[in-house]
């Protein structure tokens, strides 16, 4: 029935202990103020990579429509804090310029 | 009381509505692709069900068809998922409220897409707005992963393309306006894409190692550089 079984539950552990360590040896502890402060940059690092590499990795035909849309979705919610406004501009300038290219 | 559950809720549900929208097109991408790879239903769904990890989902794929072993795909499973752990530990701090038992419920959905978003929210984070973001994440990746395996072929090549940027859209829209906060936050990040990009070009680390040592290396970065202007501040 489930050939990949051993695969899927080998896959969703190594996926799962990475997500729980951290969150079981570190909440609710004092921590160095450098440390948390390392901590604290974490989410503004990982987004620029996300971001960076979402491009990088992108296929050629895609690249310029990915930055292109991106570089929309950055302009509107510099100015407008919508979340879901920005990411559909995104979408909507990527397609027009998939269709025009 | 019944208030603060209700309002923690609703949040939860304004908060996981970009990843909703986001995880769809990109689930049926993955449905569609499990199919065409000759992946079974219940194996499929079972993918997006105990792994829950878009792009180590698509990997494997990639990795079955090519014949690798079921070990091989793993290893690299675990290393491109590694990323997490620096994810979840930067979570830690805004779970002070949250007790222990739940936790090991809390990490099963810990995505990039539901990290974003929780981190970028202000404050410490209450369970039940937690718990709202990560099942309604989770249920538009089964759902979507389900669809796509069963009708994936009815969306337009174009149209799959330009959804698939929403994710990477959210998370522009979710870091941009924090540069109006703190000059430092743009600075940051503009100094991690360096660091990236360098990273990635000259592929000095292995893929999975990459994005941890970028995330540790300009965090790091940014612990030192910023520390000596407090220094500079308070000596003035």
């Amino acid at each position: 029935m489930s050939k990949f079984l051993p695969l899927i539950i080998g896959m969703g552990l190594v996926t799962y202990i990475p997500r729980l360590i951290p969150l079981i040896f570190l909440s609710k502890k004092e921590l160095n103020p450098k440390v948390k402060q390392f901590l604290e940059y974490i989410p503004y690092t990982s987004l620029s990579i996300l971001i960076v590499r979402g491009i990088l990795t992108s296929s050629q035909d895609m690249m310029l429509p990915t930055f292109i849309g991106l570089a929309a979705a950055g302009l509107i919610s510099y100015f407008k804090s919508n979340l879901v406004l920005s990411v559909l501009s995104a979408i909507l300038t990527s397609f027009l310029i998939i269709n025009i290219l | 009381m019944e208030k603060q559950l209700n309002s923690n809720i609703k949040e939860g549900i304004l908060s996981a509505s970009p990843v909703v929208i986001g995880y769809l097109p990109v689930s049926i991408a993955f449905g569609l692709l499990a199919k065409n790879t000759g992946i079974s239903f219940v194996d499929t769904g079972l993918f997006s069900i105990i792994v829950f990890a878009g792009a180590s989902q698509f990997m494997a794929l990639d990795l079955i068809s090519a014949g690798v072993s079921a070990g091989s795909i793993i290893l690299s499973t675990f290393l491109l998922n590694l990323r997490h752990l620096m994810m979840t530990a930067s979570l830690s701090v805004k779970m002070d409220n949250i007790k222990k038992p739940y936790l090991p419920i809390i990490a099963y959905g810990i995505t990039d897409e539901t990290f974003s978003v929780l981190s970028f929210k202000e404050g410490q984070l209450s369970l039940l707005y937690i718990l709202t973001v990560n099942i309604l994440s989770n249920l538009s990746w089964v759902l979507g992963t389900i669809i796509g395996f069963l009708v994936g072929e009815i969306i337009p090549p174009a149209l799959q393309s330009s959804l698939s940027i929403g994710l990477y859209a959210m998370f522009v829209s979710l870091l941009f306006p924090n540069f109006k906060k703190e000059n430092k936050i743009l600075i940051l990040s503009i100094l991690t894409a360096i660091i990236y990009i360098l990273i990635f070009t000259t592929k000095i680390f292995t893929s999975g190692w990459d994005i941890v040592i970028g995330i540790i290396l300009s965090s790091a970065l940014g612990v030192c550089i910023f520390n000596k202007d407090k220094e500079v501040e308070e000596n003035e």
